[in-house]
């Protein structure tokens, strides 16, 4: 059928696209290349030795690779509920502002289950997590429900974004009826996959540092004021360099929502510090942990303070409009909400959950080589996916790639 | 005797033989019967028993004193400033122990002698709360005496060397 | 047209047969690195508590057969089925433990635990007197000359079998869950290790195995149960289950045997005449965080 060839051609353009580029765009590829294999045999090494490798314990039994995958889960979730604010103010470019965080979310969905993997003890048995081959324990399992929102948030917007680019491609107009719905849907989706992730830790009650009711609107809160920051570098490099035409005021609306969730995140964060202090249980033992060290271990102690601070300075230059509207305050207040968020979702998260441990025995925790190793795998390849995905769309919208221009190419 | 009488008498005997053969028992505090086997025999010293070996031939001394010939190995820390080896030891038959109203037990049932003082303990190990058993939970166990884990003449229980602390988790790794 | 249309239909087929080989390797690439001596039967095993009893049989025979290959001694690998009536309790009497961590050794050779990288399915705590039961303030690697300390008692912590366990119910494929006997079990063939139940076990009972466990062959136990002290894998977690291959023979657990001054009891909840319920009906019994609502069956008195 007709329909077959030109999704073929699609794809074979789309390989034609992601092969083809300047120097920079090589050096770029390579060097993500060289860093996944180089992850790669780090990870190989764990396969063959199991979890050993890692500085993980029966004690701190989660570490890097969890951190990362609440992280990303948190940046897949936040690249859609960009979506919504392009909806309320009719941003010009809404379709292409949604197609980017489109691709960022399956990106970083696509990590996310990659640190997954890492993480489990036997990744050869993940069937067992399938319903009727193996055996799922749903509802009451949080894992066996993130299983489920992940697979299908992955899912929607891979298909959407493919239709949607494809569309853009053989030159038609996309089914507003069924995708303008698919991508609103995928609105709750995006607030449920980052709600289940939170509830996993939080319906914990073993574990009193997450045992908290704030911890959800805390992870949504802290995913809109991260995730946003590297679609915000994103428009503005595409901007520069494609004829994306997002306007400036776009921009700065995005920053200025980012302050408002900053607001929101800082103002639970404080929350969740008042009530530890001023109860003054043993539970706050973890959080004196994290921030001031106890029986002489500090080691968290710098992450903890420059996580705080990047994102109190963060919500300043983004809540003060001549910093908000400022190039260069703007993008640094985007890296410092960044790294703030990802130590607030990672080590600041993880760690004081686990340590002082359950019969209150207390432990450090580094992650070793293997587990970085394995980490920049993975994130390379997340890079390396994202990269590719949007030179596609980059050369489908912005320059125009096309059927037509093959069918023209082939009659000539 | 017609041979089913004969019979019943033959059975009768066999039973009451058993009942006879059957090893000590223990109540419970609800006086349930449990058979349990006793485990090893009392911990006496290498070559120490049966006392009449040489008490037989001795003249009995009741006075109150410091042992010097023999037993002098052994330092009573007993409530020893009330109570001397006579208290328990029996004067006239030293194979056995003596109770407060002068009855003489064997040294297999010594609790009952330690329990005059110790009744609480003796009701809990009577249950299996005090004290070691081992064997089956759903039916025959074993049990020690009291003077198995306390030494009668000093019962405090010694101090011991712990096995070795757990491995720190870190161990081995980079 | 029809020239075009077939080279592609060419295309796509050598392009299909390419990505089916290229998959089929990799996986295979990838179950060679995580398991090598994983039979294809071992792979495939469902979840045991799901199995008819032929084919628990089957997989029985067959775990007995490879164990005694790789130890050297006769394995038995039992998978006997709870007892009726029955609900197992532990009592632990914490006026007497003297912290000699003999338990801790006990139940480690009876219970095949790997000994490096070290598993210990019991910890001992150290507790300060004028501090009480305080879990912070404890501590689990004291290493005295004699013990007990004057200054201090001692609290031994295991899996506590709960009847409300918060470990069960958050595992992703049901691969642990509490058997009708009370005992909270592991199917060590359908974990898939993602460590979730450790987050969730308030008591720290819970250990992972990080690399192939090592038990020394002369040391083995080979006389096991399917969901007990059997030998288990790289990647699983494991616990404490009462000496399940004993209590369901009616034995008690190692742990209760071997203490040299009978701080541990055992027994039948359900059965008024156990020492258990004695110990219940007489004693301050306290349970180890009793806020989370978890009902432990392991039972501190004094």
């Amino acid at each position: 059928m007709r329909w077959k060839v030109t999704f073929i051609n699609f794809i074979k353009e789309s390989i034609r696209v992601i092969l083809k580029g300047n120097k920079w765009y090589y050096t770029w590829i390579s060097s993500l290349l060289v860093l996944i294999v180089w992850g790669g045999l780090g990870y190989f090494e764990q396969l063959k030795n199991g979890l050993i490798v890692t500085n993980m314990s029966d004690s701190i039994s989660w570490g890097f690779y969890i951190g990362n995958f609440t992280f990303l889960v948190g940046v897949a979730a936040a690249a859609i509920l960009l979506v919504i604010p392009a909806y309320i103010y009719h941003w010009k470019p809404i379709k292409e502002i949604t197609i980017f965080g489109e691709l960022l979310a399956v990106s970083a969905v696509i990590m996310a289950l990659g640190f997954v993997i890492a993480d489990m003890g036997g990744p050869d048995r993940l069937w067992h997590m399938i319903p009727v081959v193996g055996l799922l324990n749903f509802p009451d399992s949080l894992l066996a429900w993130d299983s489920i929102v992940l697979s299908l948030y992955f899912l929607l917007n891979f298909v959407v974004v493919t239709y949607l680019l494809y569309m853009h491609f053989i030159k038609k107009e996309y089914n507003k009826k069924i995708f303008d719905k698919l991508i609103l849907f995928s609105i709750p989706m995006a607030i449920s996959i980052h709600t289940v992730t939170a509830f996993l830790f939080n319906g914990i009650a073993a574990r009193s540092y997450w045992n908290s009711a704030l911890l959800a609107p805390k992870f949504i809160a802290s995913a809109f004021c991260s995730g946003p920051a590297v679609l915000l570098i994103l428009f503005q490099i595409l901007k520069k360099t494609t004829k994306f035409d997002i306007k400036k005021e776009a921009i700065w609306k995005i920053a200025e929502l980012m302050a408002y969730s900053m607001f929101l995140y800082l103002f639970l964060f404080f929350s969740e510090i008042f009530k530890e202090v001023y109860s003054g249980t043993h539970h706050l033992v973890h959080l004196k942990y994290l921030f001031l060290g106890v029986k002489g271990h500090t080691d968290l102690v710098i992450y903890a303070w420059a996580s705080i601070i990047f994102s109190i300075v963060a919500f300043l230059l983004f809540l003060i409009p001549k910093t908000r509207m400022n190039v260069v305050t703007l993008n640094i207040g985007a890296v410092l909400i960044y790294i703030g968020v990802y130590i607030e979702k990672g080590i600041a998260l993880i760690i004081p959950g686990f340590s002082p441990d359950s019969l209150g025995q207390l432990h450090i925790y580094k992650p070793s080589m293997i587990e970085i190793r394995t980490s920049v795998m993975i994130f390379s390849l997340g890079f390396l996916l994202f990269t590719f995905m949007s030179k596609i769309a980059v050369e489908i919208i912005f320059e125009d790639l096309n059927i037509n221009k093959l069918r023209s190419k082939s009659h000539s | 005797m017609v041979t089913t009488q004969k019979n019943i008498f033959i059975f009768f005997m066999v039973l009451i033989s058993a009942l006879l053969l059957i090893p000590d028992t223990i109540y419970g505090d609800n006086g349930k019967k449990e058979a349990l086997i006793q485990a090893p025999p009392p911990p006496f010293s290498e070559d120490i028993f049966p006392c009449t070996e040489c008490h037989s031939e001795m003249e009995p001394n009741p006075e109150r004193r410091v042992l010097e010939d023999m037993h002098d190995d052994i330092i009573l820390k007993h409530d020893e400033k009330n109570r001397w080896c006579l208290d328990c030891h029996d004067l006239k038959n030293r194979d056995k122990l003596h109770l407060a109203n002068g009855k003489l037990i064997d040294f297999t049932e010594s609790y009952k002698l330690c329990g005059q003082c110790h009744g609480p303990k003796l009701r809990e190990w009577k249950n299996g709360v005090h004290g070691k058993r081992t064997g089956y939970w759903n039916g025959k166990k074993k049990y020690l005496l009291c003077a198995h884990c306390h030494n009668p003449h000093s019962p405090k229980f010694k101090k011991m060397k712990p096995d070795p602390a757990p491995d720190d988790p870190m161990k081995g790794r980079k | 047209m029809n020239m075009s249309n077939n080279k592609i239909k060419e295309k796509k087929e050598s392009r299909r047969t390419f990505l089916k080989k290229t998959a089929l390797a990799s996986t295979f690439a990838t179950l060679a690195a995580c398991g090598s001596d994983t039979s294809w039967d071992e792979f495939f095993q469902k979840n045991f508590k799901t199995l008819e009893n032929d084919d628990k049989n089957k997989i029985i025979e067959r775990l007995e057969k490879k164990y005694t290959e790789k130890y050297g001694k006769k394995f038995t690998v039992s998978g006997k089925d709870p007892i009726d009536d029955t609900l197992f309790g532990y009592g632990l009497d914490i006026s007497r433990c003297i912290g000699c961590r003999k338990c801790v050794y006990a139940c480690v050779e009876e219970n095949n635990q790997s000994r490096d990288p070290q598993i210990h399915w019991i910890t001992v705590l150290e507790m300060a007197k004028d501090k009480g039961v305080d879990l912070f303030h404890s501590n689990s690697d004291y290493d005295r000359e004699l013990v007990p300390d004057d200054d201090h008692f001692y609290f031994p912590v295991a899996c506590q079998q709960c009847e409300n366990p918060p470990c069960t119910k958050v595992c992703p494929v049901e691969a642990t869950w509490k058997e009708k006997d009370g005992i909270v079990v592991v199917d060590y063939n359908w974990c898939i290790g993602c460590r979730l139940c450790m987050a969730a076990c308030p008591y720290g009972a819970r250990h992972f195995n990080w690399s192939e466990p090592d038990i020394p062959k002369d040391e083995v136990n080979p006389e096991t149960h399917y969901y007990g002290n059997r030998p288990r894998y790289k990647g699983v977690v494991e616990k404490c289950t009462f000496c399940v291959q004993r209590v369901r023979e009616g034995l008690y657990p190692s742990c209760v045997e071997i203490c040299p001054v009978g701080a541990r009891k055992f027994g039948n909840l359900l059965d008024p005449d156990s020492e258990i319920r004695y110990i219940l009906k007489h004693k301050r019994v306290l349970v180890l965080k009793e806020e989370l609502n978890t009902q432990p069956k392991f039972y501190y008195f004094y």
